[in-house]
């Protein structure tokens, strides 16, 4: 089976302007909502509680919220999580003894069922006891998922994080220029930048939580959009040497359409992955597959739109892609 | 001739696929419920434990499926949970004072294959429960230690080489400080600390008039210190790891003050926090009865002595000397008093600590001895209007919080030695924890809980079982399309795909590397882009064959024209990995480990395996035309 024909000769390049205007649209509203509106950060960034529990049977938000305010948890955001029997509890960073709050929140949350942690076998569910009464039985509240962040963890982890962004582009910056040529370095890392602002813009729009998953995506998307760029790119540089009559923008358009193919068919194999991840995967990986779905998209779309054009702009030529210099090879003609 | 692989190729090929078969194989068997023993405060098990261990077993009725024991301990199989539950607590009551014992469920991984040193796959704490803690060292604290030592140090140095001083204390801002009677006493002084105390750097100081030596911890000792409470910290912390009983823990040095403690299966983190975070320690001293109480608390404290509260909040003089502390003791037990009922530690002193105690309670028959309980807390500074105080380096500013508080203050009725008894405990909770502190050995330094992750066993199973079913769903739905869209060719990419999956399993059982459930979404996306190279060989041969070349020659250019496209788009993938490997912490790095893993795997599935399929099928015929 074949789609898109045998042959496809869009000129993909002449809609270059038109692209940029797009991506230049997209990037201004990226960057205005990350000034404006930031990103929701996740605990893992600003530090922070958060308790995730289970009850034995539905529980009402107002009810737990007020069992936290007793024990002086006026703060606590308290959410259903999936059902009416999960609760998510957020506590924001700072208050004292730090390490304890999850502690004290479980106490207060089991103190309006009278129960009282045990000893509870590894794997199983967890054992309480009343008051008066030796005999344990599972808890009614279960706790899930304790997530505590110290304020200091979380600076280093937004400074790492964004190091490591800026390592990653110079890393593959380095590779491509070695590989390839400076002005595809430098349009592939225009193409990759592309796909960060967009997909932290999408982040900052929708205000979807950002957590520490979400950008290990953002990573992995650098890498994938790289990854569609470096393919593209192989095949400019190899018509540039086949292809002696033809101007350097007629090379790109044939280069990405020759790719098209498979540029279409990785990213639809991709986000059959990342969309099972996104259904089945759970609560915690669909932060994560959400950043990689834009991610896997925007870069697609940018090795086709972004990538090659950039590097026309940057005013490659012939000469820049021969191995060794030959004679008679047409003069540059590029815009 | 085209398109035919040599012999070894295949050689290569099979050996691969026969290890990633072996290899990914433990994973299959499952676990039994089974029980770990170590040797309690890094004793060694050797045979005779081994004996002991089978002798209780057997008295109790019950037979293990398999023991084993290594290195790290004896590891026993059980067919149930039951009989589990019942071996734990026949050898809990015969052995526990020399083991610790854990539940802890073991894989059933066959002889044959655990004689290869095959191993299923090592599960991080998301997939399997339990806590993460992520600990800061309280360097500063163990530097001021060091200086309410040297305090001592130099007193008995100067008594010792007859130099005259005044006072000797510790700067609340840092520092020793001495003074002198006179300049020429002063430069005694000097000279003495020099020769006798190398650690310290001192500078002279005149403050209105008076001959002042300041003395600091040189830059040198400061590193030591630090080395050496981070270690004694790590010791410390696996210990009492060990007295929690949990199976496979891990106590790992993080950065130069960071240390990572993993409980897996723990549940109660609230007593795990306890016992690790506590900085108890016990000082004994002598009480002060020769100075009048209230006259020291009307504010003239007699040099050389210090006012403490009781449990019940009264207050007493105690003479500020440490006769000995927490680190002389070598066991302490709880237990019911037989005469009181009340709960008490028995203490047992090591040989240095019982010396002491024999000569200073048989000096002072007669006199109260106070037990001093010493508890460091860290509390975040807030300012007036509630937000956490920051220093000028933005981080929050910690306070400590140290707590004191005099146990009991008993009469000495005899000498003492070895062994004596602390009363005065408000509960049998509280002796059983102040025991396994007083075991497990002090901190160096106090510890903050700078980030704590717990999974619930529920929460684990349910991520397994949702990463299981999100490989499997992502890797039909891959199957489906390849097939479907490629045929044949489709069909033999399928089988790398397979391989490939099977090789990732294969090589994390191996490395025993941590898979963790960003892990799992790594080898589902790896899933997802493995099939690109494929895609890259087939799209390329399409167009050989369209371009009106023979389907041998386009399956050999095919293969060859994409080979550097391959190499090309995955080393920058690599790249992105690696950087994600450095920057990550746990769960994250476990992303960046699959995923690196992935793409060398898919490399060799997909170029080699694929091909070698291909060579098989159409390699060395004439072929008119090809299913792709």
């Amino acid at each position: 089976m074949e789609f898109l024909g045998s042959d496809t000769r869009f000129d993909f390049l002449s809609h270059r302007r038109r692209a940029w205007i797009v991506s230049g649209a997209l990037i201004v509203v990226a960057i205005v909502s990350l000034v404006v509106r930031g990103l929701s950060f996740g605990i893992d960034f600003t530090g922070g509680t958060l308790v995730e529990v289970a009850y034995s049977e539905t529980v009402d938000v107002g009810d737990v919220r007020s069992a936290l305010e007793r024990a002086e948890f006026g703060d606590a955001l308290v959410q259903y999580f999936g059902t009416a029997r999960d609760v998510m509890i957020r506590l924001p960073a700072g208050t004292d003894q730090a390490a304890e709050v999850s502690i004290r929140v479980m106490a207060a949350l089991r103190s309006p069922f009278d129960e009282t942690l045990v000893d509870s076998p590894q794997g199983g569910s967890q054992q309480c006891v009343a008051t008066g009464n030796p005999e344990s039985r599972d808890c009614r509240v279960q706790m899930r998922r304790v997530e505590f962040v110290g304020p200091q963890v979380g600076e280093e982890l937004t400074e790492q994080g964004g190091l490591a962004m800026i390592y990653a582009l110079i890393g593959i910056l380095i590779y491509v220029a070695w590989r390839f040529e400076w002005r595809f370095a430098v349009g592939s890392v225009l193409a990759l930048v592309h796909d960060v602002l967009i997909t932290l813009g999408f982040f900052s729009v929708t205000q979807l939580e950002f957590s520490l998953a979400v950008l290990a995506a953002v990573l992995a998307v650098i890498g994938y959009s790289l990854n569609d760029t470096i393919v593209v790119f192989d095949r400019v540089r190899e018509n540039f040497r086949k292809m002696r009559r033809d101007s350097p923008i007629e090379i790109m358009n044939v280069s990405v359409n020759h790719t098209l193919r498979r540029t279409v068919l990785t990213s639809v194999t991709t986000l059959l992955v990342v969309a099972t991840l996104l259904v089945v995967g759970g609560d915690v990986i669909r932060g994560f597959a959400t950043a990689l779905m834009v991610g896997v998209i925007v870069g697609t779309y940018s090795s086709i739109f972004i990538a090659s054009p950039s590097v026309l702009l940057l005013g490659i030529s012939r000469e820049d892609m021969m191995p060794v210099k030959k004679e008679g090879a047409e003069l540059d003609t590029s815009p | 001739m085209l398109n035919q692989y040599p012999w070894w190729k295949y050689a290569i090929i099979s050996v691969v696929l026969v290890f990633g078969i072996m290899y990914a194989l433990p994973n299959m068997f499952g676990d039994d419920p089974g029980i770990q023993l170590r040797g309690a405060r890094g004793l060694r098990l050797d045979t005779a434990s081994f004996e002991r261990v089978q002798t209780v077993l057997k008295d109790n009725a019950l037979t293990p499926l398999s023991s084993t024991m290594d290195e790290q301990g004896m590891k026993l199989r059980f067919a149930d949970t039951e009989s589990q539950l019942k071996a734990r607590d026949a050898l809990q009551k015969e052995l526990g004072q020399s083991f610790t014992v854990a539940l802890n469920l073991l894989p059933a991984t066959p002889k044959w294959l655990e004689s290869l040193g095959a191993a299923p796959m090592y599960l991080g704490l998301d997939l399997r429960g339990g806590v993460h803690f992520l600990m800061e060292v309280d360097l500063d604290s163990a530097t001021r230690r060091a200086e309410e030592r040297y305090v001592d140090d130099v007193r008995s140095t100067l008594r010792g080489e007859k130099v005259r001083y005044t006072t000797v204390q510790r700067r609340a801002r840092g520092g020793i400080e001495i003074k002198f009677r006179n300049d020429g006493e002063r430069q005694k002084g000097v000279d003495v600390i020099d020769r006798e105390l190398s650690g310290l750097t001192v500078r002279e100081e005149d403050r209105g008039g008076e001959p002042y030596l300041v003395a600091r911890i040189g830059d040198q000792e400061r590193q030591e210190i630090a080395t050496f409470a981070l270690e004694q910290n790590i010791t410390a912390l696996r210990n009492r790891v060990d007295e929690l009983g949990v199976a496979e823990p891990v106590v790992q040095r993080q950065g130069d003050r960071r240390i990572v403690v993993q409980l897996p299966g723990v549940q109660d983190t609230a007593r795990a926090k306890r016992i690790l975070g506590r900085t108890a320690t016990l000082e004994v001293m002598l009480v002060d009865e020769e100075h009048d109480l209230q006259a020291a608390l009307d504010g003239s404290v007699p040099p050389g002595s210090k006012i403490f509260r009781t449990r019940d909040n009264a207050p007493i003089l105690v003479k500020n000397r440490v006769i000995y502390s927490g680190d002389n003791i070598i066991d302490a037990a709880a237990s019911l008093d037989t005469q009181t009922g009340g709960p008490i530690v028995s203490i047992t002193l090591d040989s240095r600590g019982a010396a002491i105690n024999q000569r200073v309670t048989g000096e002072n028959i007669g006199r109260r001895m106070a037990v001093l309980y010493i508890e460091i807390r860290t509390e975040i500074e807030k300012d007036e209007a509630g937000n956490i105080a920051l220093d000028s380096d933005g981080n929050a500013v910690r306070s400590k919080q140290r707590i004191e508080e005099v146990i009991t203050a008993p009469v000495i009725r005899d000498q003492l030695g070895k062994r004596f008894q602390i009363e005065g405990l408000e509960s049998v909770n509280e002796a059983r924890d102040l025991a396994l502190l007083l075991r497990a050995g002090a901190l160096a330094a106090p510890v903050d809980i700078i980030e704590e992750r717990t999974v619930g066993p529920s929460l684990g199973q349910e991520n397994i079982t949702q990463g299981f079913r999100s490989v499997i769903i992502g890797f039909i739905l891959v199957l489906v399309f390849m097939v479907f869209y490629y045929r044949l060719f489709g069909a033999v990419a399928n089988l790398a795909l397979a391989l490939n999956l099977v090789l990732i399993v294969a090589v994390l059982s191996l490395f025993q590397a941590t898979l963790t459930l960003p892990g799992v979404a790594g080898i589902v996306l790896t899933v997802g882009m493995a099939v690109d190279a494929n895609v890259l060989i087939f799209e390329r041969i399409r167009e050989e064959l369209r371009n009106g070349n023979s389907p041998q020659a386009s399956i050999h250019v095919g293969y060859d024209r994409a080979l550097s496209t391959i190499v090309d788009a995955n080393i920058t993938t690599l790249i992105a990995a690696v950087v994600l490997f450095n920057f990550g912490t746990g769960p994250i790095k476990g992303f960046a480990i699959t995923l690196s893993i992935g793409i060398v795997t898919s490399m060799f599935t997909a170029i080699m395996g694929t091909r070698g399929v291909i060579n098989l099928i159409y390699g060395g015929k004439r072929v008119q035309s090809l299913a792709i």
